[in-house]
């Protein structure tokens, strides 16, 4: 990597947190409804993830997806007009927190129902096998989603059509209060994929630069096989599951012990440790974040509601 | 024209489809190899190849989830769901993704996808596999669906449906494929949410589609014997619902029977009447019947299956209700 990228990359992160911190605030203030999910913690998964593919490939998630979107270069302004509900948000106001996408940066959502984006994900893949696309489709889902009938029927299908996707379970300890051990059979979820035969690895999500050779030797295993790779990444979320989180589930302790480790500060070190970046050059990009934030909130606030007529459309896409 | 059967005619439909766009392809258990559980697609695997006609493991939520996906990749994917009984375990894909895709991202996936599927009963295969839930799918906005009761619909709503981009059920009736009906020669298609007067009369209004349209025609054909004509609407389409021809014909009897397959409680029965009085309620001489499935799960002995479903007679008792 270049050094530039380098800084790209921990400057996505720093973003990612500043503009969710806003968020927080803005809910607090009720100017955000519905629920707000917080991607603080896990940052360095998806920016290592999605840094590593190429512009033809497909990103689907789940409803923890303003990081994602970020990552996918949706404006920040976009994101957060879209919290508020504005008629300029990426969904126009009609999707929310938990329901992002932007078909022109190959960002397909944001899917709020617990694991059923993975039969899409299949889907996605299917098309691009079709057409003979060179495209492969990153899917990520929580350790919860590996739970659900929608995860190994569509996993299950990946391997018998050999369909180029990456699934990437992020496992962050908790789907909403059930710890993995208490919810799932297996608590090492790669065992998973080597039940349907489908080769898998696993990465500390701490650390972006792990995340990004993990993901670019899973992305370059689909996109030569044109068949799927399962990645397992270990992380954790600092803040409750959304917003009002009682947290009567995990120790205070717990939550510092990982907030030890949070991925931007381990980053941070790494960047100076290698000689890439100064504290300075670091210093600017954090004052940078800081800006584009304060102006994605200015941006969504000024921005006007959805019209009313916005209700009724895109019902359906044929003239009617 | 040629006279072939409601099978025929949807299988012509898929067939001259594909044959034009090599975009579409179809999915499903047992479409392939076996050639299709209600042999619609015997003959496909061999013409067009795996690729294009692609068994599936007996996995509904990924074969509807996995056609949502490769439809928003811009290929034209038709699944098929053995029968609309298994389409619950397909429920949260159809509801919670095909229907809401197109408006949750503010109009920017688009979904030209067909689902086809078996609807009815009235063969013994007791309760789990004898459903006619159509009503329950026409719930929601965002899906459109389609329930033919003639060859010649069969065949254009199923073109129209494979060209549509948005998401369409498409439900066919199991005891409907020996039916056999004039279709026109060549391509044409017939639009969706477009109700069609199958039969004219000035006495009575029958509202109906799809299976239902056969036995409401043969009470027509007694009750012409008696000096009665109805005149029968047949919906086609569940959603959108074109209540124009219904409320014309409403008008000019003053009298309406609605006749389902389905459970009357919350059926489709309960949707055209409510329409008819919202918008008729002056036009009205007697009070709407609606004739539909008992409410039990359909048995599997012949006698107390056939007593649940409705038969001609019942329409036959319904129609005298309101004259
Ligand atoms: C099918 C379904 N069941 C339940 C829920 C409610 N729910 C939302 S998030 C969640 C926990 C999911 O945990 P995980 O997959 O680990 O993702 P994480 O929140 O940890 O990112 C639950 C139970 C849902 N949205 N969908
Ligand atoms: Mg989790």
């Amino acid at each position: 990597m270049e050094k530039e990228e380098y800084l790209d990359l921990y400057y996505q992160m720093v973003l990612i947190r500043r503009v969710e911190e806003a968020a927080a605030q803005l809910y607090q203030q009720g100017k955000i409804g519905g629920f707000l999910h917080l991607y603080i913690g896990q940052e360095a998964v998806s920016t290592g993830l999605i840094s590593a593919r190429q512009p033809q490939d497909r990103v689907i998630t789940a409803y923890r997806d303003h990081g994602v979107a970020i990552n996918c270069g949706i404006p920040a302004q976009k994101v957060m007009a879209e919290l508020l509900g504005k008629a300029t948000g990426v969904s126009k106001g009609k999707g929310g927190s938990m329901h992002m996408a932007d078909v022109n940066k190959n960002f397909w959502g944001g899917h709020a129902i617990v694991g059923a984006h993975l039969p899409l994900a299949a889907g996605l893949a299917l098309g691009d096998q079709y057409l003979g696309n060179d495209a492969i489709t990153i899917c990520m889902f929580g350790d919860g989603a590996t739970n659900i009938g929608y995860f190994h029927e569509a996993l299950n299908l990946s391997k018998v059509w050999n369909l180029p996707v990456l699934w990437v379970c992020e496992n962050n300890q908790y789907g909403m209060g059930t710890a993995v051990e208490r919810a799932s059979a297996v608590s090492e979820i790669r065992q998973k994929a080597e039940g349907y035969c489908i080769p898998n690895d696993c990465v500390d999500g701490m650390d972006v630069l792990k995340v990004r050779q993990a993901a670019e030797e899973a992305i370059r295993f689909v996109r030569q096989n044109n068949g799927p790779f399962f990645l397992e990444i270990e992380t954790y979320r600092f803040r409750g599951h959304s917003m009002g989180d009682p947290e009567r589930y995990r120790k205070p302790e717990e939550v510092k012990k990982w907030e030890e480790n949070d991925p931007i500060g381990i980053y941070r070190n790494q960047i100076i440790n290698l000689q890439i970046a100064s504290e300075e050059e670091l210093d600017l990009l954090e004052k940078k974040a800081e800006k584009e934030t304060a102006e994605a909130v200015q941006f969504a606030e000024n921005s006007p509601e959805p019209p009313p007529e916005a209700l009724f459309e895109h019902i359906y896409a044929d003239a009617q | 024209m040629a006279k072939i059967t409601m099978r025929e005619a949807i299988s012509q439909a898929l067939w001259e489809e594909m044959e034009r766009d090599p975009n579409i392809f179809i999915m499903g258990e047992e479409v392939g190899v076996w050639g299709g559980t209600y042999a619609v697609t015997k003959g496909f695997y061999d013409h067009f190849g795996a690729k294009r006609v692609r068994d599936t493991p007996i996995a509904e939520a990924v074969i509807v989830g996995a056609a949502i996906g490769a439809a928003l990749t811009g290929t034209r994917p038709v699944a098929e769901l053995m029968t609309i009984n298994f389409a619950f375990s397909a429920m949260d894909h159809i509801v919670n993704e095909a229907a809401k895709l197109h408006y949750m991202f503010g109009g920017q996936f688009l979904l030209p996808l067909v689902i086809r599927t078996v609807s009815g009963g009235g063969r013994q295969l007791g309760a789990t596999h004898s459903q006619t839930p159509d009503a329950i799918f026409a719930h929601f906005p965002g899906l459109k669906v389609v329930a033919p009761g003639t060859p010649e619909d069969a065949k254009g709503l199923l073109k129209s449906s494979i060209r549509s981009n948005d998401p369409v059920l498409y439900i066919e009736h199991a005891t409907l494929y020996q039916t056999r009906g004039e279709v026109p020669e060549g391509d044409y298609t017939i639009p969706i949410g477009v109700s069609k007067v199958q039969r004219p009369g000035r006495d009575v209004t029958i509202v109906t589609y799809s299976k239902m349209l056969e036995t409401s025609m043969k009470a027509a054909q007694q009750l012409a014997k008696e000096g009665i004509e109805a005149e029968i609407v047949d919906l086609r389409s569940l959603r959108p619902l074109d209540m124009g021809p219904v409320l014309e014909s409403f008008k000019k009897t003053n009298r309406a029977v609605i006749v389902e397959e389905g459970w009357r409680s919350f059926g489709v029965g309960s949707e055209v009447a409510a329409r008819l009085y919202e918008e008729a309620f002056d036009y009205a001489d007697a009070p709407i019947q609606r004739v539909a499935q008992k409410e039990v799960p359909l048995p599997y002995n012949r006698t107390l299956e056939q007593m649940a479903l409705p038969q001609v007679e019942d329409v036959i008792a319904a129609v005298k209700e309101v004259l």
